[in-house]
C-alpha cells in the first residue's frame, strides 16, 4: 500500500497519498490530520466516476440480460401453469361427462333389466295361467262327464229298483192275498212310494 | 477510521482530479460482479421448476416487482430495472461490507448522495416531462385554506428538496454507525486483553458476544436499509407519475 501511495505523489493530487501514509502510522489513533474519511472531498471524483461506471454497468447487465431472462422464465411458468390448469379443467369436464354418461347408461340398463324381468315374469305368469286354465277346464270337463255318468248310472239303478220293486210288490201281494195283484195298481203304488221317499226308505 | 479509508490501487489523474481506481471502486466492482453472477448464472438453467439459486433470484425479482407495483403503480414498470439495480447494488454492498477487511461502499456519503441525487433528478425530470407545469401541483395539497397555502406550499417545497439529503444520509449514517459500533466493540477486546492480562481474556468475552449480536443486527440493518432506499425510490417515482396524490 505504501509503495502505491508513493507512486501517486504527483503535483495535482491533493492530499490522498500523504493522508494514507499518515493513516497507516496513526491507524489506532482514530482522529488524524486527514479528517473523517467519508467527508474528504478529494476522494469524491474517483468515487463518483467509479460509481457511475459500476452502477451503469450493473444497470445495463441487469436490464438487458438478467431481468428479461427472469421475466421470460416466470412468464413461461405462469403460462405453463395456466395451460395445465386449463388442461385439468378440460379433463375434469370430460370425466364429469363420462360419469354422467355412465350414470345414464346404468339407469337405462337398470330400467331395461327391470322391464325384462317384468316381461319374463308376466310371460311365465301368463303361461302358468294358461296351463292352469287348460288343466282346470279339462278337469272340470272330466268331472262333469263323471258326474253325468254317475247320474246316468244312478238313474238306471233307480229305474231297475222300480221294476224290481213292482215285481217284488206284485209277488208280495200275490203271496199274502193269494191272488194276482192288479199290475197297474201296484205300479202306481210303488211310484207313489218312490216319489215320496226317493232314496229307498233309508 | 481505517476501515473507511480510501486509498488508490491504480492511480489515475485527469485534469487535476483524482480518478484513481481505489479500494472503494474495487468493492463497487466486486458488488457489481456478484450481483451479475447471482442474477445471470443462477438463471442459466431457465428451469420450469427452479433450483435453490434460481428460486432465490426469483424471490428477489418478485419482491422488487411487487414493491414497484404496490408503491409506484402499474405504469412504473419501466422503472423496475432501475429499482432492482438499486436494491441489489445497495443490498450486496451492505452485505459485503460486513466481511472483515472488506470496504463498505455505502458508508461514504458521496456514493449514497450520488444515488439519491440522481433519483431526485430523475423524479423531477420525469414529473415535468409527463405532466409539464401540472407537476407543480404536487406542492399544493387539496383542501388547504387559502391563508395557509403559502406556508404549506413552502413546507412542501422544502420537504421535496430535502428528499435527496434524507434519502442518502439515512443509508450512509446507518452503515457508518453500524461499522463504527463494531469497531468500538472490537477495540474493547484488544484493550481488555492488552490492558488487563489474564482477566482481560475473560472480560473480552462480553464485547465479543456483543460483536456477534451486533453483526446479526447489522445484517438486518443492511437488508432493511436497502429495502428502505428502494421503497422510497418507488414512492418518489409515484409522485412523478401521479403528482395528484
Amino acid at each position: 500500500m505504501a509503495d502505491q501511495a508513493a507512486q501517486t505523489t504527483t503535483p495535482d493530487t491533493l492530499a490522498d497519498p500523504t493522508v494514507n501514509t499518515v493513516s497507516e502510522t496513526q491507524a489506532h489513533g482514530g482522529e488524524h490530520s486527514g479528517g473523517f474519511p467519508p467527508f474528504k472531498a478529494q476522494t469524491f471524483p474517483s468515487q463518483l466516476l467509479w460509481l457511475v461506471i459500476s452502477f451503469g454497468l450493473l444497470y445495463v447487465l441487469l436490464s438487458r440480460i438478467a431481468l428479461p431472462r427472469i421475466a421470460t422464465v416466470l412468464e413461461d411458468r405462469r403460462d405453463r401453469i395456466a395451460d395445465d390448469l386449463d388442461q385439468a379443467a378440460l379433463l375434469k369436464r370430460q370425466a364429469d361427462e363420462a360419469i354422467a354418461a355412465y350414470e345414464l347408461a346404468l339407469t337405462q340398463a337398470r330400467a331395461r333389466a327391470h322391464a325384462i324381468a317384468q316381461e319374463t315374469r308376466d310371460q311365465l305368469h301368463a303361461e302358468v295361467e294358461k296351463t292352469r286354465h287348460g288343466l282346470e277346464s279339462k278337469l272340470s270337463a272330466k268331472t262333469a262327464e263323471a258326474e253325468a255318468q254317475i247320474t246316468a248310472t244312478k238313474d238306471k239303478a233307480l229305474g231297475n229298483v222300480r221294476l224290481v220293486a213292482i215285481d217284488v210288490a206284485g209277488e208280495v201281494v200275490a203271496r199274502l192275498l193269494g191272488e194276482k195283484a192288479d199290475a197297474v195298481a201296484t205300479e202306481k203304488a210303488v211310484d207313489a212310494e218312490l216319489s215320496a221317499n226317493p232314496t229307498g226308505g233309508r | 477510521m481505517h476501515q473507511f479509508q480510501i486509498h488508490p490501487i491504480v492511480p489515475i489523474h485527469i485534469g487535476g482530479y483524482d480518478f484513481s481506481f481505489t479500494n472503494a471502486a474495487l468493492w463497487m466492482v466486486i458488488s457489481v460482479g456478484l450481483v451479475s453472477a447471482f442474477t445471470i448464472f443462477s438463471m442459466r438453467g431457465r428451469a420450469m421448476v427452479p433450483g435453490r439459486w434460481q428460486s432465490s433470484v426469483e424471490i428477489f425479482y418478485e419482491f422488487i416487482a411487487n414493491m414497484v407495483r404496490d408503491n409506484a403503480g402499474h405504469d412504473a414498470r419501466r422503472f423496475f430495472p432501475l429499482v432492482f439495480t438499486l436494491f441489489m447494488f445497495i443490498f450486496f454492498a451492505n452485505m459485503i461490507g460486513l466481511f472483515p477487511y472488506a470496504f463498505t461502499v455505502t458508508s461514504h456519503i458521496i456514493v449514497t448522495f450520488a444515488l439519491a441525487g440522481s433519483i431526485f433528478l430523475l423524479v423531477t425530470i420525469t414529473g415535468f416531462v409527463l405532466h409539464g407545469p401540472k407537476f407543480l401541483g404536487l406542492f399544493v395539497p387539496h383542501g388547504v385554506p387559502a391563508v395557509l397555502l403559502p406556508l404549506v406550499v413552502g413546507i412542501e417545497v422544502i420537504s421535496y428538496i430535502s428528499r435527496p439529503i434524507s434519502h442518502s444520509v439515512r443509508l450512509f449514517a446507518n452503515m457508518l454507525a453500524g461499522h463504527i459500533t463494531l469497531k468500538v466493540f472490537a477495540g474493547f477486546i484488544i484493550s481488555f486483553i492488552t490492558g488487563l492480562g489474564a482477566i482481560g481474556w475473560i472480560a473480552a468475552i462480553l464485547p465479543l458476544l456483543m460483536i456477534v449480536a451486533i453483526t446479526a443486527l447489522e445484517v438486518l440493518v443492511g437488508a432493511l436499509q436497502a429495502y428502505v432506499f428502494a421503497i422510497l425510490t418507488c414512492m418518489y417515482l409515484r409522485d412523478a407519475l401521479h403528482p395528484g396524490h
